[in-house]
């Protein structure tokens, strides 16, 4: 993200990336807001719970029973044609989980702001993308974010791309990090984000009494394949629309979204891959290695799902050694940051790499620059282990 | 058929012969003229209604997992609230639920309660048919006492289902709705007349209609109305409502029949007849004598 301040057309606000989501749900006008709170999610809702109590905001919330009926009543009202949006983190992002893949398979334009956190058991309320990574192929679009900036513009951005893509789409920020991180966060005049997300236009809706629809039928063997190859061929297409909506976001802010960030990159030879908050501490380590001579960069992944192999594998073409980190488990197999960096580079045909997986963050677990500086020094040396390894 | 029936739900549907959900249905949604907008929870009446590329509904439709027609209506009724505010709708439709036992009495129970709880405009009608039918007979909280499904089977060291059924009808009322109603799908005057009246409730309405199951309680296809009248006639499923609190028994059986009457008719309570189970026929019959009583006193009372 390149900041820069366009005078007259933003207002600079120290705000949490909590705040910062709830003010851009508050700048879109939703016209539903299901809510039930998790931590570290809750302060969203609260946030924007509080809006309405104060006469900012007309959006009708519905404070349901658990997430399942958040998810099941924002599908509702979003099948109805109005502009429903919700929220969500960990133990309650898979207790909805089953009506995720009903919102893609829809193809409902709804917007899901996520805090991530660490899953059960043993149970723990910090950041990780645990909660995220477990739900990443149910046909939703996730957009990683690192400050509380990011969360402001990404939900702004998010709600533009579901109503443009008919794909749902979530902005994600780390638990904590930055959710409870207060920040200097730019927020753009009401009017230009109102004007720039436009107003919802329902097609097919059930309040069209005229054109009644069945939405949520039984598809049996002969059909379902090609409603489910659909939906592949309709996120495929989220790149293009992604990329468009950040050009002229930038137009409006002055501030550049784009499917990645490349950081000190261009001649890097050893290179960390990975999204989210710690990214800024990964900036801070390159900038204190490249200080020494040494050609360290980062690569930040914004669009995790759909993930931009092509462009990813071009990024880091030139790299002799990559480290991807990523803030997840994985029990059995490698991580999947990991995994997709790998069919990046595969796929642009390259095979001079050498790739090392690590895990960082988990339960909240601080990453500090330390660890990212042995990261480089296992890069720099080419130990490139065969195995996750883990900075604890 | 009556065209104002097949108005809403079309006449071409794929339920089991002898089925009494599209009457259901039909006689419910007959009950109005004005708009309205179906959630259907995941069950028989969905799968059967709604084979991709063909619908049988004629009315605005959505279905979407098993356990939330009650918070998919909760977000129906929100957007409805706000597309009204906001212009973009003239006339709010009202929302009606169907969900089957399973989907009501079990998986979701949460979700209605928190929709009635909260107090949205819309109609819930959990056809009650005992037991989870789409998936081919297992013992749901609705299934009655020693009553053989597939997964409380009746063997030899079982006789069925061992517990009694939810009160649902309680468990509803709870949440103090000012409109709920039990009715049978073997007595449609019944349930018309309840379907007019939840219908025109502001607020959360809620029906419970039993609905005999052909293939599962183990009848001929012929006798879904005769099996459900004996299910009324034998107490065992009185019809009643409550209006802001006040019940009242709508079809008082003055002599009513002995239970077996009811049960000897289905397959499902068969072995109850053998030896070694008779107990369980007195048992049965006590419960009921107990609930009819426990039901004329609350009548009485309000």
């Amino acid at each position: 993200m390149n900041n820069k301040t366009i005078k007259n057309k933003s207002n600079i606000k120290a705000l949490n990336g909590g705040y910062a989501m709830a003010e851009a749900l508050r700048q879109i006008k939703p016209d539903v807001m299901a809510v039930y709170p998790i931590t570290p999610q809750t302060t969203i809702i609260e946030t924007f719970a509080k809006m309405k109590a104060d006469g900012l905001v007309e959006t009708e919330i519905i404070q349901t029973e658990s997430e399942h009926s958040a998810m099941s009543a924002t599908i509702g009202a979003c099948a109805a044609g109005a502009r429903a949006v919700t929220a969500s983190s960990s133990q309650g992002l898979l207790h909805m989980a089953e009506t995720l893949p009903v919102v893609s398979g829809l193809g409902l334009p709804v917007l899901m702001c996520v805090s991530s956190r660490a899953l059960s058991a043993p149970l723990n309320i910090h950041g990780e993308h645990g909660d995220v990574m477990a739900v990443r192929d149910f046909g939703w679009v996730q957009i990683f974010g690192e400050q509380a900036q990011d969360a402001y513009d990404n939900t702004i951005i998010a709600l533009k791309l579901t109503e443009m893509a008919g794909v749902p789409v979530m902005p994600i920020m780390d638990g904590f990090h930055t959710s409870h991180t207060t920040e200097r966060v730019e927020v753009l005049d009401d009017e230009i984000v109102t004007s720039f997300v436009g107003q919802r236009q329902a097609e097919n809706a059930l309040t069209d009494q005229k054109n009644p629809i069945t939405i949520g039928t039984l598809a049996l063997q002969s059909t379902y394949f090609e409603f489910k190859v659909d939906q592949a061929v309709a996120m495929q297409k989220v790149k293009t629309f992604y990329k468009k909506i950040c050009v002229e976001y930038a137009k409006i802010s002055g501030r550049k979204h784009g499917l990645l960030e490349a950081y000190k990159l261009k001649d890097a030879d050893h290179v960390i891959v990975m999204m989210g908050a710690t990214a800024g501490t990964v900036k801070d380590t390159v900038d204190t290695l490249r200080a020494q001579g040494k050609k360290v960069g980062l690569l930040k992944i914004n669009l995790f799902r759909p993930f931009p192999y092509k462009e990813v594998g071009e990024e880091l073409a030139h790299a002799k050694n990559i480290a991807v980190l990523d803030r997840a488990m994985a029990f059995g197999s490698f991580p999947p940051l990991f995994q997709d960096i790998l069919t990046s580079m595969q796929s642009a045909g390259s095979k001079k790499h050498d790739i090392a997986s690590y895990i960082y963050g988990i339960g909240g677990r601080d990453t500090m620059q330390s660890h990212i500086l042995k990261v480089f020094k296992d890069l720099e040396n080419g130990e490139i282990s065969k195995n996750i390894k883990y900075l604890q | 058929m009556n065209k104002k029936l097949t108005e809403k739900l079309s006449s071409g549907h794929a339920t089991c012969q002898g089925c009494g959900i599209p009457a259901i249905v039909r006689h419910v949604l007959a009950a109005t003229d004005e708009p309205v907008i179906i959630a259907n929870a995941t069950g028989c009446l969905e799968v059967t209604t709604t084979i991709y590329p063909y619908t049988s509904w004629k009315v605005p439709y959505i279905h979407s997992v098993f356990g939330n027609a009650a918070a998919t209506a909760a977000g129906i009724d929100a957007a409805q609230k706000a597309l009204m505010k906001s212009g973009k709708i003239d006339k709010p439709a009202k929302i009606v639920c169907f969900g089957g036992d399973g989907g009501t009495y079990d998986i979701g129970l949460q979700a209605l309660s928190g929709a009635l709880e909260r107090g949205h405009d819309f109609l819930y009608v959990c056809y009650d048919n005992e037991g989870y039918m789409n998936t081919g007979g297992q013992r749901s909280g609705a299934t009655p006492f020693g009553a053989n499904t597939e997964t409380a089977p009746a063997g030899e060291t079982s006789f069925g289902k061992a517990q009694q059924r939810k009160d649902l009808m309680e468990i509803v009322n709870a949440h103090g709705i000012k409109y709920l109603a039990q009715s049978n799908v073997a007595y449609i005057h019944d349930l018309k007349k309840k379907a007019k009246k939840a219908l025109e409730t502001k607020g959360p309405s809620f029906l419970l209609v039993l609905q005999p199951c052909t293939q599962l309680w183990k009848f001929p296809v012929s006798d879904y109305v005769a099996v459900g009248k004996l299910a009324t006639e034998t107490n065992f499923w009185p019809l009643y409502e409550i209006e802001d609190g006040k019940y009242t028994i709508n079809n008082v059986v003055k002599n009513p029949k002995p239970i077996e009457e009811f049960l000897k008719t289905q397959g499902r309570f068969k072995h109850l007849f053998g030896e070694k189970n008779k107990e369980r026929i007195v048992e049965i019959q006590k419960t009921v004598d107990a609930n009819a009583e426990k039901l004329a006193r609350k009548a009485q009372i309000s």
